[in-house]
């Protein structure tokens, strides 16, 4: 029921994720934080069983800060969501895996392209200029594939973020108490306000 | 059958020694120096460089001060190996730290998990202890005072205002019990760092390696050039003081000439302890 959404800019990549903490049909929080900053360039948004999900995401968080503090540099973005997905496919297989669903946004800082990578808890992996999961699937894909073009600025993604946020609200029955958004460039990870 | 009983090379010697620790010792005595000073919210780490050989690239070299966690940074003397082993395991626990507690460490905690993974090390079948001896310098989680810490092969660790290890480490002790002051700003402590490792490092400035901390801020390395301008200024200073000694010879100053005459000091205790 959770909403996660990234689209992917000219030179930066916008994540939106839904503020409700829902325990069954009870919001137990309205500003809730589905995000994880692994390291300067590359955020990670995750939906799925309730304590998987952050056991799921501070593992990785964990992970790749101990990459950065062993070799003194970051680990790519591609790296980052190889990893995941390599973690996700063998916990697929073990006797309790994690039943995670996650978009990663990043900025790669040597190549200066910003990279979306969509992951399903079945361990697939794509990188993909915008992403949904969830209900959010069936009210957004429609407008991003409509919308979406090459090259668009920060205006530009924060008005398609919107159009979806304005389209969630005014059709899915489930109030998810507004989106999270943030935004990965090469300055790091921000919030953006205004999407209540 | 000599089953079980020497398989630890660390046992106790008929009058009390552990000589494999002592010995780990004495590899830190044999590796290059490492100083640490506090000042009033900053900590500074300095190293002497090995000189490095013609060909040796020195940019990709592994440095001796390590970072263990974005708020903690480790000098070491002694085994450059049994460093990276030591270094690489504090890594790990600070992750394992933050994962469960949500909490960075303190610098005193992750000091008393090195000093514990290097006591293991005497008290173990099948290994040796580590010849290394570290300073922990960084600042804990919302709180601006800087910490200082030394660790020892024997698991022994202790808290200070400012310390020296590895070679020479006696004389650089004594230098900064004679010069260090509470409370000193940025500068006065980065250059006594410098200074107390010139009075054992021959060849100056690029042979000194320096980190810096401050509160809730990114480790920061000094530039070789940035040292070689306070190596100069202290070597100014130095030149300045001995010219007035010269001119005013009247015996005033009898005790300061010490400080002249400390390379042949600094030279003479590392002779003593290679000798012992």
């Amino acid at each position: 029921m959770d909403v996660l959404l990234g689209i992917r800019g000219k030179d930066f990549v916008l994540i939106g994720t839904s503020k409700a903490f829902l325990h069954g049909i009870t919001v137990m929080k309205a500003t809730d934080d589905k995000t994880r900053a692994l390291n300067d360039h590359t955020l990670l948004a995750f939906s799925g069983e309730a304590g998987d999900t952050i056991q799921f995401a501070e593992f990785i968080q964990a992970n790749t800060q101990l990459y950065t503090m062993r070799h003194s540099s970051d680990l790519p973005v591609a790296a980052v969501a190889a990893f995941v997905r390599s973690e996700l496919a063998s916990s697929l297989r073990s006797r309790h895996p994690y039943t995670v669903n996650m978009l990663i946004g990043g900025y790669d800082t040597k190549s200066d392209t910003p990279m979306l990578y969509w992951l399903d808890y079945l361990a697939s992996s794509t990188e993909i200029p915008y992403a949904a999961h969830g209900y959010a699937q069936y009210y957004c894909m429609s407008i991003l594939d409509a919308h979406y073009k090459k090259g668009m600025n920060v205006e530009e993604v924060t008005g398609l973020m919107r159009d979806c946020h304005e389209e969630l609200r005014r059709r899915m029955p489930i109030d998810f108490k507004g989106l999270r958004v943030k935004i990965v460039d090469k300055d790091g990870v921000r919030e953006v306000e205004g999407f209540d | 059958m000599a089953g079980s009983y020497d398989r630890a090379l660390s046992v106790f010697s008929p009058d009390g020694h552990v000589f494999q620790v002592e010995y780990a010792l004495e590899a830190v005595k044999r590796g290059t120096c490492a100083v640490g000073v506090k000042g009033k919210s900053i900590a500074v780490l300095g190293c002497e460089k090995r000189s490095a050989v013609k060909l040796q690239d020195t940019r990709i070299t592994p440095s001796k001060i390590g970072l263990v966690d974005s708020h903690v940074c480790l000098a070491f003397a002694g085994l450059n190996a049994d460093a990276r082993i030591l270094i690489d395991k504090a890594r790990v626990e600070a992750q394992s730290h933050r994962l469960t507690v949500e909490d960075p460490v303190t610098i005193e905690y992750i000091t008393k998990y090195v000093a514990g993974v290097q006591q293991k090390y005497t008290q173990s079948g099948g290994v040796r202890p580590f010849g290394i001896s570290t300073l922990i310098i960084g600042f804990d989680p919302n709180d601006d005072t800087p910490r200082l810490y030394q660790t020892e092969p024997s698991g022994i660790y202790s808290a200070w205002k400012a310390n020296a290890i590895g070679r020479s480490s006696k004389t650089v002790r004594e230098f900064l019990e004679r010069n260090f002051k509470e409370d000193m700003d940025r500068e006065e402590t980065i250059k006594l760092t410098v200074k107390s490792l010139l009075e054992v490092v021959q060849t100056g400035a690029k042979n000194i390696e320096i980190a810096l901390m401050a509160p809730g801020k990114k480790v920061e390395y000094l530039e070789a050039e940035k040292i070689e301008s306070y190596v100069k200024e202290i070597e100014a200073e130095k030149a300045a003081e001995a010219a007035k000694k010269k001119g005013g010879r009247g015996g005033a100053s009898a005790s300061t000439a010490t400080g002249t005459s400390t390379p042949i000091g600094g030279t003479s205790t590392s002779g003593g302890v290679t000798g012992s």
